[in-house]
């Protein structure tokens, strides 16, 4: 009784902020300074046609480098706390029963599922997406393979090569931008191109892909690891 | 932003709060689920409303595809653990 007055009060005081803060919204006129800038130079400077792209990659870029270094502790960490204590299953006493239909349904849906995914981080800089949606597309296709296939061993080592070369080009491309260009992750060492094309807009496309590999790298490495630690051996 | 999008907007947002209130009441943890992910779903609409795809897509991709298989993968995780004695 106590603890669900708690909760009501908890969720009046939360909403009583958010309806202060609601109501002393005032929308913007105009773009603050560093908006400005970047709506105005954006697409003449780094040749992108989508504007938050080349924000994301490249002025902010080291914002994103700091992203994804988050998102690979918090997979190394999973995959360490998953593979410490526990014995990795053999593949024989996965038999978790899957239905015909989910087998055959995913043999169809995941090329084209993979397919879009890497459409998606390939086009970052001419269309919405880029690297990480990408990557968690290309993460849920394999995700679909491992529900409709449990007995298959997936390569662990495969997706850690995967993960630790697209990261390490990843840095190499942005140190490449320090010595050949403006500074670090820098794209324009690379020809800026034909706005609007698909190889244009300098390193952007080749950086998005990388970090789209790495994404999708890093959450599939934590559905296999899931997927491979017997949950059967917790009880003492 | 004119009358029709402020209305659809106002109708996503009402429909995301059934949604929720779904997902914590059912009993059922696929339709739970499910209620889950379409929250993100009606969240991604309200995304591009707001003239915001770059975060649509992540919402849509993380949130309602990902999170939704995931939730999915360990249900049935979970549901062949307790057929082999376990306590879930």
């Amino acid at each position: 009784m106590i603890r669900r007055l708690f909760v009501v009060l908890l969720l009046a005081v939360l909403g009583g902020l958010f309806l202060a803060l609601q109501l002393g919204y005032v929308p913007d006129a105009q773009l603050n300074q560093t908006a400005a800038y970047y709506a105005e130079h954006g697409a003449g400077e780094l040749g992108a046609a989508n504007l938050v792209t080349a924000i994301i990659v490249t002025y902010r870029g080291l914002d994103t480098l700091g992203e994804v270094t988050v998102l690979f502790l918090a997979t190394t960490i999973i995959g360490l706390v998953l593979a410490t204590g526990r014995a990795t299953i053999s593949s024989e006493s996965r038999r978790t029963q899957v239905s015909e239909l989910l087998t055959t349904g995913s043999r169809l849906l995941a090329p084209p599922i993979m397919l879009l995914g890497v459409y998606v981080f390939i086009n970052g800089h001419l269309t919405p997406g880029g690297g990480f949606q990408g990557g968690a597309i290309l993460a849920s296709s394999a995700l679909l393979l491992l529900l409709a296939e449990p007995l298959r061993d997936f390569s662990h080592s495969l997706i850690a090569t995967v993960e630790a070369l697209s990261g390490s080009i990843y840095v190499l491309l942005g140190l490449f931008g320090l010595v050949f260009a403006g500074g670090f992750l820098d794209n324009r060492f690379l020809p800026l191109g034909t706005f609007g094309e698909l190889f244009s807009a300098g390193a952007i496309p080749l950086i998005y892909s990388l970090i789209g590999l790495k994404v999708g790298a890093e959450f599939s490495s934590v559905l296999v690891h899931l997927s491979a630690t017997d949950t059967t051996e917790e009880q003492p | 932003m004119n009358a029709i999008l402020l209305l659809l907007t106002a109708l996503l947002c009402v429909a995301m709060l059934v949604t929720a209130v779904t997902a914590i009441m059912v009993n059922s943890t696929p339709i739970a689920i499910l209620a889950a992910g379409l929250i993100s779903l009606l969240a991604s609409v309200v995304f591009v409303l707001l003239a915001a795809p770059d975060v649509a897509m992540t919402e849509a991709a993380i949130g309602s595809g990902l999170t939704t298989f995931l939730f999915f993968f360990v249900l049935a995780r979970v549901r062949a653990g307790s057929e082999d004695g376990g306590e879930l």
